[in-house]
């Protein structure tokens, strides 16, 4: 029954040749007996137990020891950059906001008093309880106001505190530009 | 103070008072079992376990109690709510009240009685059918489990409970018939003459000492496969890996405790650990020489409080080594699918068991000595092995699911798929 050449309901002939077969590995004598499998199993578990060095080397002790993080890249709170005059870099485009997939940005623009721009964000409020940390935000921002930083000890004791406002991302950035720099300020020059 | 020496002095009021100091010390037991597992699968796991509460994570039990206790206790609406609240008494009493007929200590007299004065026994209760007693209590667990599956209401609970009457049922009668192996060997129901048996070198004793030390004719010498058979029906009595489907948190969510909560929940997990401990404790009087050190005659023999106290910390030693095994057990292997579990108990245990059972009866109506039974074991185990082969099938394990023809038809479904 296998030389017969079908045809497939793709419109595509086979043959004896595209069949492949797979069969289970015969069992050996000390799998059929399963004790020797089992005493082999539990030789490992066993060498795991009394291997104090890998738990020395890999475990990270938390609030004692902090994990090494690669910090260009590691997507943590967010923060509003500030411009070279110390001002909020957005420009209230709703770029964020848009591309946000949890809807966890909301922006209020206003009419901007300097002369370099035409709006600028009298409110930004993050919701760091519905953020997924995509990161689609950054990528979004044409004038990279909004980024990730590497913070990631994020702790409150009710929601409304965890809805980060226009005055506590600018001081995540106050807190983290010595850390992670902002990303290349002199192509936008806002 | 001749009232509390003549009060020690009695075997009735010294029952009661090891009972009680039994309860607390196996409590307490219980409660460091829970620390100790978490900390053996960190281990394994290349983890440090908990290491917060108090030094090294001691207080750990502590800590877990005091949230037990303060947890809410949800009953939910849809259950039978005598059914629902009795269920983890059950299991929790009956695992406790097993301890009544564990040797601890053996006979020992105080220094203020006679010399030939009748020994006490450490030993809450020194009874006829002792072993019958355990095995007994050990089986009404199951009602437990299989009440709180009922009572809950919930059919992951349900399953539970069903899947445990089923793995008790199948595993009790290897079980029975390991324990009627070690009755017949060591010719006694009586856990403490059971003990004493394997001492060995009384030259009326049914085994003989290995290279002449005195306490060194464990019955697991002579039945090594009936402890290990003893042993895995211990696992699945107690409802532990990989015997763990009345609970399997991956398919059945908690299985027969899915609906309980807090201080209930405690208590199923708290028998559990007890059950271990009782199932290690009646494993150890059987077939690992219960009290016995090798070579070290006073210790087994003498009538000293000294030597009780020290056969007591012996006992309690090889428990701890029971238990250690019982968890590094759990964290290797993968629970068994039913249809295994099933198979592993009807097509081996069980036949096996009953080989065991014929050649020790064999010997016993022969009147044969009891090394026979040494060659009896490697033959049937060789006879397992050859079986196997003929047979070309797993004892339990992995199965071919398709014949060969089904999967050449599935191979063509699958390259028509992908065109």
């Amino acid at each position: 029954m296998v030389n017969e050449t079908t045809q497939s309901a793709a419109g595509r002939a086979w043959t004896e040749t595209d069949v492949v077969y797979v069969d289970q590995p015969e069992l050996t004598m000390s799998e059929r007996l399963y004790l020797p499998q089992v005493f082999g199993g539990m030789k490992t578990t066993l060498r795991h137990m009394f291997k104090m060095r890998l738990r020395k080397e890999k475990v990270v002790q938390y609030p004692e020891q902090k994990r090494q993080l690669r910090k260009e890249i590691y997507r943590g709170v967010h923060r509003l950059n500030r411009d070279d005059q110390g001002r909020v870099a957005c420009v209230a485009c709703f770029m964020c906001e848009t591309a946000c997939p949890a809807h966890c940005i909301h922006i209020e623009g206003v009419e901007s008093p300097w002369p370099d721009r035409e709006k600028y964000p009298i409110k930004f409020d993050i919701d760091e309880l519905r953020c997924i940390y995509c990161g689609m935000c950054e990528e979004a921002c044409p004038v990279d106001a909004i980024e990730l930083t590497p913070e990631y000890h994020l702790v409150g004791s009710s929601r409304d505190e965890m809805i980060f406002d226009k005055e506590k991302l600018l001081m995540v950035y106050d807190r983290t530009k010595d850390e992670k720099p902002r990303k290349n300020p002199m192509i936008t020059g806002y | 103070m001749d009232f509390i020496k003549d009060t020690l002095a009695d075997q009735f009021w010294f029952s009661i008072i090891l009972s009680l100091a039994i309860f607390g010390g196996i409590m307490t037991a219980v409660a460091y079992c829970i620390l100790l597992e978490r900390k053996v699968s960190a281990w394994i796991q290349d983890r440090y376990g908990p290491n917060r509460v108090g030094p090294k994570g001691l207080l750990q039990p502590l800590a877990d109690g005091v949230k037990l206790l303060f947890k809410e206790d949800i009953v939910p609406g849809h259950i039978e709510k005598t059914l629902f609240i009795l269920a983890p008494f059950i299991s929790f009493v009956v695992a406790l009240i097993g301890f009544a007929v564990i040797p601890w200590g053996g006979a020992f007299r105080w220094p203020w009685m006679a010399e030939d004065a009748a020994p006490l026994y450490c030993q809450v209760a020194t009874i006829d059918i002792g072993l019958l007693y355990i095995l007994a209590v050990a089986s009404l667990g199951v009602y437990g489990v299989v009440l709180g599956g009922w009572a809950s209401n919930n059919k992951y609970a349900f399953y539970g409970g069903i899947r445990a009457a089923a793995q008790m049922l199948s595993y009790e009668i290897p079980l029975a018939m390991m324990v009627l192996v070690g009755i017949l060997t060591t010719r006694s129901l009586r856990l403490e003459e059971m003990v004493t048996a394997q001492l060995g070198v009384d030259s009326a004793a049914p085994m003989a000492a290995l290279f002449g030390l005195n306490g060194f004719a464990w019955t697991l010498f002579y039945h090594p496969l009936a402890a290990v058979i003893l042993f895995i029906t211990a696992l699945a009595e107690a409802n532990r890996a990989p015997f763990d489907l009345a609970e399997c948190e991956q398919e059945l969510i908690g299985g027969f405790h899915t609906e309980y909560s807090g201080m209930k929940w405690a208590l199923f997990f708290l028998g559990e650990y007890a059950h271990m401990i009782t199932s290690s404790a009646f494993m150890i009087a059987i077939f690992f020489g219960g009290y016995c050190v090798p070579g070290w005659t006073w210790l087994n023999t003498s009538d000293s409080v000294l030597a009780m106290l020290l056969r007591g910390g012996v006992f309690s030693f090889k428990i701890l080594l029971f238990i250690m095994a019982y968890m590094v057990v759990r964290w290797t292997l993968p629970r068994f699918r039913f249809d295994q579990l099933m198979q592993l108990a009807w097509k081996s245990l069980v036949p096996i068991g009953g080989a065991l059972v014929l050649l020790q009866v064999w010997i016993l109506y022969k009147d044969l000595p009891q090394w026979v039974s040494i060659v009896g074991n490697v033959t049937i185990l060789a006879v397992v092995a050859l079986i196997g082969v003929v047979v070309q099938k797993p004892i339990t394990g992995r199965q071919r699911s398709l014949i060969k023809k089904e999967r050449i038809v599935r191979m063509r479904e699958a390259l028509v798929q992908r065109g």
